[in-house]
């Protein structure tokens, strides 16, 4: 079992508040990300939930059972860090082996144990080496391991991936979360980096300022943003925002169109017309980034090759039933 | 792109530092050879380098007239309890103030450090009268105590420089692990800061064992260590290179020793962590 629950859980750093009230219940097998830029209080929520910091306010609980005066290694959690962590002077069979060690079990069934989690993880020609004898890769295989061999309630991964290069952390990425998946064990993964809450997530929390902004599905964070913060902040590239008569006109104060729902016209004389500034062609896919005018840099994907080119005129024409309206304080308006 | 290595610039290299190595090397080396001439050879000009009647008398002298070994057993007692004591002393301060540092933590350091400014004969006389008034001249506790009070605040940053150096995630990790404080000590801590302590025990060592100032102060024959027995050959009845030479190279030996096995650690050492 490994269900978590926060209530009104605060944090601050003498008068400076990080987490402002967090509220949030994460059922048991679910893989949670929290996501927001850097200084949003992700990774300090992350260590309320280690215990490696003391709340200064409201409650954790696990399997119902309030831990907020329970030391880290009795929360039954185990973490994997973004510097790895590992233990320079010991093997990569001590370093998956410590924790058990520690819990006080006997020589063979902890070599069972590793040897078990060096086997899911590609580790087994490796166990009798050195940290400093290992690729990044290797290193963020064996904090991997060192988490799972103790059967936590919950993994508490602290941007694991950030120190490894773009196609690794592509690999990695798929591994972390079929290894997730298998073993059905809840897991809380802290990032900076959208595509992997949105690829990697059966839930996100979005964090902003030490608030949760919101909390849902990749798919409803992507289809219904409660507020500007979160329509910005999901989605590659960002949600074109316009405000003004575009924005009056749908009775809002605010709309936002995503790159993809708007529809590109070359000579059209409706919807939004601009010069293209800059157009990317990927091959599978032509991103136009167009200037406006009064309505400032809009972007448009277009799935597929576009033989458009810096300086020619288009309309863009947005998807009616894909804008997303927004009041004066950035809530969402549905209806 | 990488520079290429060619030979010649190897050989070059190689060269420049067998030529700096030995321009270095090479005040220890004229010692230990002038201890091996004549009074006489080793004042003739020109000076012979090799080529002069080698004999051991000078040591056979020097052992004789001044007891080498009960100087020898000073300065190990002397070097040791002092490292030892700061050690004992500084590896908890350090801890402390690496682990859990305060606002204030930078200012006790930088004043740790202040003390090492002042140049030590300004509290001669004061030192000197409270150890004639506690009966600590020529005593080797008294010695003891004031080379470890000199040296206490270099043992204390450096010491604080290695634990700084220890990163906090891995003891989080431990915790995480379920380490208790007493098992993350023995099991991730210790083996860790080991190189550190290593270094620091060494350097230490060898400013004790060199140290003049005070042990030429403070000691006339009971507690002197080896640097009153090689100033003893510095007499005002005149200077007795080859003797003075002798009595040198037998003091500095055991260090040199030293010294020469552990390489590695004092390099780390006086690098003084800058460098990983």
């Amino acid at each position: 079992m490994g269900q978590i629950t926060l209530q009104g859980v605060q944090k601050s750093f003498g008068p400076v508040h990080i987490i402002k009230g967090a509220d949030l219940d994460i059922a048991d097998g679910s893989f949670v990300v929290f996501v927001g830029p850097s200084g949003c209080g992700k990774t300090t929520l992350l260590r309320l939930i280690a215990g490696l910091e003391d709340v200064s306010g409201g409650k954790i609980l696990i399997d119902g059972k309030n831990v907020v005066d329970t030391p880290p290694a009795k929360r039954g959690l185990s973490m994997v860090f973004q510097s790895y962590a590992l233990y320079p002077h010991m093997s990569v069979r001590g370093n998956i082996g410590f924790g058990l060690k520690m819990a006080g079990l006997a020589k063979d069934e902890i070599n069972r144990k590793v040897e078990a989690a060096a086997a899911t993880l590609n580790l087994t020609p490796y166990l009798d080496r050195k940290p400093r004898e290992l690729s990044g890769g290797q290193r963020q295989r064996v904090a991997i391991g060192r988490a799972i061999v103790r059967e936590p309630k919950a993994f508490l991964f602290d941007e694991p991936l950030s120190n490894l290069d773009a196609a690794l952390r592509v690999q990695m990425r798929i591994e972390v979360t079929r290894l997730q998946k298998q073993l059905g064990t809840t897991a809380i993964y802290v990032t900076h980096d959208q595509v992997e809450a949105m690829t990697m997530a059966d839930k996100i929390v979005v964090l902003n300022g030490g608030k949760i902004e919101q909390y849902g599905s990749p798919l409803e964070l992507y289809e219904r943003p409660d507020n500007l913060f979160v329509a910005g902040f999901i989605g590659s590239p960002k949600m074109n925002l316009v405000t003004g008569d575009p924005a009056k006109q749908h009775g809002a104060s605010t709309i936002g169109v995503r790159p993809e729902h708007l529809k590109i016209e070359r000579d059209g004389a409706g919807g939004w017309q601009g010069t293209i500034a800059v157009a990317e062609h990927l091959g599978s896919d032509t991103f136009l980034y167009v200037d406006a005018g009064a309505l400032g840099m809009l972007t448009a994907r277009y799935i597929g090759e576009l033989s458009l080119h810096a300086g020619d005129r288009v309309s863009l024409v947005p998807d009616p039933a894909r804008i997303h309206r927004f009041d004066e304080a950035g809530n969402a308006l549905r209806g | 792109m990488a520079r290429i290595a060619t030979t010649r610039r190897v050989v070059a290299s190689t060269i420049g530092a067998w030529f700096f190595g030995f321009l270095i090397f090479f005040p220890i080396l004229w010692m230990m050879l002038t201890s091996f001439k004549t009074e006489l050879e080793a004042f003739a000009i020109p000076p012979s380098f090799l080529f002069f009647h080698w004999t051991t008398e000078n040591y056979a002298t020097v052992q004789e007239r001044s007891d080498y070994f009960h100087h020898a057993m000073n300065s190990i007692i002397i070097a040791g309890g002092s490292t030892l004591i700061a050690l004992l002393i500084a590896i908890p301060a350090a801890w402390s103030m690496a682990f859990s540092p305060t606002k204030r933590t930078k200012d006790i350091l930088l004043w740790m450090l202040s003390t090492k400014m002042m140049p030590p004969v300004g509290v001669l006389v004061p030192i000197y009268l409270i150890y004639k008034s506690f009966g600590l001249l020529d005593s080797r506790i008294g010695l003891v105590f004031i080379l470890c009070l000199g040296n206490l605040p270099i043992v204390i940053w450096m010491l604080f420089t290695y634990f700084k150096e220890i990163p906090r995630d891995i003891l989080e990790a431990a915790r995480m692990d379920g380490a208790t404080i007493g098992r993350e000590l023995v099991y991730v801590l210790t083996p860790m800061a080991i190189p550190g302590l290593a270094s620091t025990m060494l350097l230490n060592l060898i400013l004790a064992w060199n140290e003049a100032f005070w042990t030429l102060n403070l000691s006339t024959s009971n507690a002197a260590p080896l640097t009153t027995f090689i100033a003893s050959y510095s007499s005002p009845e005149g200077l007795f290179w080859a003797k003075l030479s002798a009595a040198s190279t037998m003091a500095i030996a055991p260090i040199l020793v030293l010294g020469w096995f552990s390489q590695k650690q004092l390099v780390r050492g006086l690098t003084f962590g800058a460098v990983k």
